[in-house]
């Protein structure tokens, strides 16, 4: 016997059921099916410029700074300021999410590199697909528009959030995986972000920029 | 069971651990973890009804396991991924080693996973020529120094600062003899430089995982660090090891368990990284691996199913039980002798590797509670203990001194009046002889207790003779 059939002959003995169970069965493809959302805490949910604000609050209790501008024109200066204060090093890479590629780089003075990281670049910036107000959450997908690698590679990662994106709760970014990739269907990897990298290993002192960034600085577009 | 287990030797393990002046220093870090968790509870009114909500979702994910993983191996298919199955620890090593081996792997990276320690891996891996390296901190920091995880979630929290300098000296040879080293964000800085290269060098890249969600065919791992992202991420190949009762239903089942996972933990509202992985890359993916395998372990939890000990299975190894335990704070996680230490690792040690050879554990609780009443997921982590030291005596494990005393108590407990006469008198004897002090540096047959505290006199009465006046008043 496979080892396989020999772990679920197992379990079902175990549970004392057998292989065509039907009333199992359907309960189990009800519940895949609707996959229902079970307590959504309160203090993500409200209006838009609530959740908003309890986003921009969570995520600064958990050591991202956070930015508003009023356009997506506004991003690059909001970037290039940021680098500019941090005495960090004017340069950036991005992939090929149109709405980033829109925006106006050439009128700072930002050298711009494009594609995945190799592991060498020192600040890079996303797209987010949605925010998370309850835990000032991101939430970022793969592919060649957002590289996966620039959310862990450079030391400095800056996320772009477009308001219409800051969602309550998980579940609501579930939702709006399932409209965009359809049900039961997720891209390679979806990155949940909290707070740029940290390590509370030596010692339980909290050290930020363990292996991935050790900044992260969101800039939500408003308009 | 592919690590040896000194859970045998616990009593010693005990003792040396109570005279390690090293470890003691070390052991008062694991304590900030319940005022941190206390805190996060605090923030979220919700939290009690998440964990009854968990509780619920593992429990029905439990009791259909088999559908389950049917429902999520079709899935993992149809994202590209493949599932492979391993009934014990020899197998699932021999899976992985069979992937290594098809990619000709030199270096394999690893995000921290619990099962890669209980199944043994990296001395497997390093056997057959391939470099495993441990790319979270603190495993990074155990592996340097030869030894096993302490705690599920924080493995080194046993080291001091000082030693992670010393190991860093020792092994880091390429490195200017007089850096500095003196504050912990160099060591940190010294370790991203060192395992950076190791990421881009790696051919296969190991996690574990936090939950399989059936919906979607999906791994999620929870980390802080970002290794676990970078070792998924950059190679060529992503393998996934994992138990089987880490299945759950769906994506907004998941997000009710997160909820409680990171309060409970390290008393974050949510981990930095939360990463949902599905197949390899996608057409048109210019990151992420080629290759998705995930290997799911039972080694003995089909067969806890339906048991005594099945409410085991709904643990997420979050660490609450021992970061609130008080004999985990006295003598730390290597004294439990195998990988999974404190109330849950009590409970799970003699189920994986027997009680003949775990039963020692069980009776390490002072059966105070605390651990239950933090537990995410509601397990009862006492009762279980419990029904352990039964299994114990009724298989005649327990040491015979200790079963004749044992027998010699049940002998007055069933005989009330008996043990009113033998009780009463020696608890006015104590309370008198002990009235000076109020304590005794030292008493008869209790020396275990008293050389590392007073044993607080008697005041007089017993509890019974109280209660019959207390009751006897209000009647």
């Amino acid at each position: 016997m496979s080892a396989r059939d020999e772990i679920f002959a197992t379990i079902r003995r175990s549970l004392k059921v057998g292989p065509v169970d039907a009333p199992r069965r359907e309960a189990v493809a009800a519940r895949l099916a609707q996959a229902s959302a079970g307590i959504r805490p309160q203090r993500g949910q409200g209006e838009a410029a609530e959740r908003i604000a309890t986003f921009r609050f969570e995520a600064e209790r958990v050591q991202a700074t956070v930015a508003e501008v009023v356009a997506a024109a506004d991003v690059p200066a909001e970037i290039a300021r940021y680098l500019s204060d941090n005495n960090l090093s004017a340069t950036l890479r991005f992939g090929d999410d149109p709405r980033l590629a829109e925006m106006p780089w050439p009128a700072t003075a930002l050298e711009i590199a494009r594609g995945p990281s190799e592991g060498h670049d020192l600040n890079a910036v996303s797209a987010a697909f949605a925010a998370v107000a309850e835990t000032g959450t991101l939430a970022l997908v793969s592919g060649a528009d957002n590289p996966t690698t620039l959310n862990f590679l450079p030391d400095n990662h800056f996320v772009v959030v477009f308001a219409a994106d800051v969602v309550g709760d998980y579940e609501s970014v579930f939702a709006k995986l399932r409209a965009t990739y359809g049900a039961g269907v997720l891209p390679r990897t979806v990155n949940f972000i909290t707070g740029p990298s940290r390590s509370a290993d030596i010692e339980q002192t909290l050290l930020l920029g363990a292996h991935g960034p050790r900044r992260l600085h969101i800039v939500v577009v408003n308009g | 069971m592919s690590v040896a287990a000194t859970t045998p030797r616990f009593k010693d393990n005990v003792h040396d651990a109570l005279h390690d002046q090293r470890l003691q220093g070390a052991l008062p870090h694991a304590r900030n973890f319940i005022s941190r968790r206390a805190d996060a509870v605090a923030r979220l009114p919700e939290f009690d009804a998440l964990r009854d909500s968990a509780r619920a979702i593992k429990d029905h994910t439990l009791a259909h396991l088999d559908l389950y993983l049917e429902a999520y191996e079709r899935k993992v298919a149809e994202a590209g991924g493949h599932v492979h199955y391993a009934r014990d620890s020899a197998e699932a090593i021999a899976v992985i080693l069979g992937i290594c081996k098809a990619h000709d792997a030199k270096v394999v990276t690893k995000g921290k996973s619990m099962i890669s320690e209980e199944i043994g891996l990296n001395a497997a891996l390093e056997s057959e020529g391939i470099a495993a390296v441990e790319t979270d901190l603190g495993e990074y920091v155990i592996q340097l120094r030869g030894e096993a995880p302490s705690h599920i979630i924080a493995p080194a929290i046993h080291v001091t600062r000082d030693d992670i300098e010393a190991d860093f000296r020792r092994v880091h040879r390429d490195l200017a003899a007089d850096r500095d080293l003196s504050r912990p964000e160099q060591l940190l800085s010294e370790a991203r430089a060192i395992l950076r290269d190791r990421f881009l060098a790696a051919d296969v890249g190991l996690t574990g995982a936090n939950f399989l969600v059936a919906e979607t065919g999906t791994s999620i791992i929870v980390t802080n660090e970002g290794n676990g992202d970078l070792t998924q991420t950059l190679p060529k190949v992503h393998v996934v090891l994992a138990s089987i009762e880490k299945l759950t239903p769906t994506l907004n089942d998941v997000a009710q368990i997160l909820r409680v996972l990171a309060r409970s933990a390290t008393g974050q509202d949510m981990s930095v990284y939360t990463t949902l992985s599905t197949g390899p890359r996608r057409v048109g993916d210019p990151d992420g691996p080629e290759e998705y395998h995930v290997v799911l372990l039972d080694n003995g939890r089909s067969a806890t199913l339906g048991g005594p000990f099945d409410e085991m299975l709904r643990c997420i190894r979050c660490g609450a039980c021992m970061n609130h335990c008080p004999v985990y704070h006295a003598v730390g996680g290597h004294a439990y002798g195998w990988v999974y230490p404190g109330p849950m690792g009590a409970v799970l040690t003699p189920l994986l590797i027997g009680v003949a050879e775990g039963g020692h554990l069980p009776n390490a609780s002072t059966f105070c509670g605390r651990c239950e009443a933090v537990c995410p997921m509601r397990i009862p982590l006492p009762n279980l203990m419990r029904t352990w030291r039964e299994r114990e005596f009724e298989r005649r494990l327990t040491p015979p001194l200790t079963r004749a005393a044992l027998r010699l108590w049940a002998f007055f407990a069933k005989r009330p009046a008996l043990y009113r006469l033998a009780v009463e008198p020696a608890m006015r004897g104590l309370a008198l002889i002990g009235r000076r002090r109020g304590r005794f540096a030292w008493l008869p047959f209790g020396g275990g207790w008293t050389r590392g505290r007073d044993f607080p006199a008697p005041q007089g009465a017993t509890f019974q003779s109280r209660w019959r006046a207390r009751s006897g008043a209000t009647q």
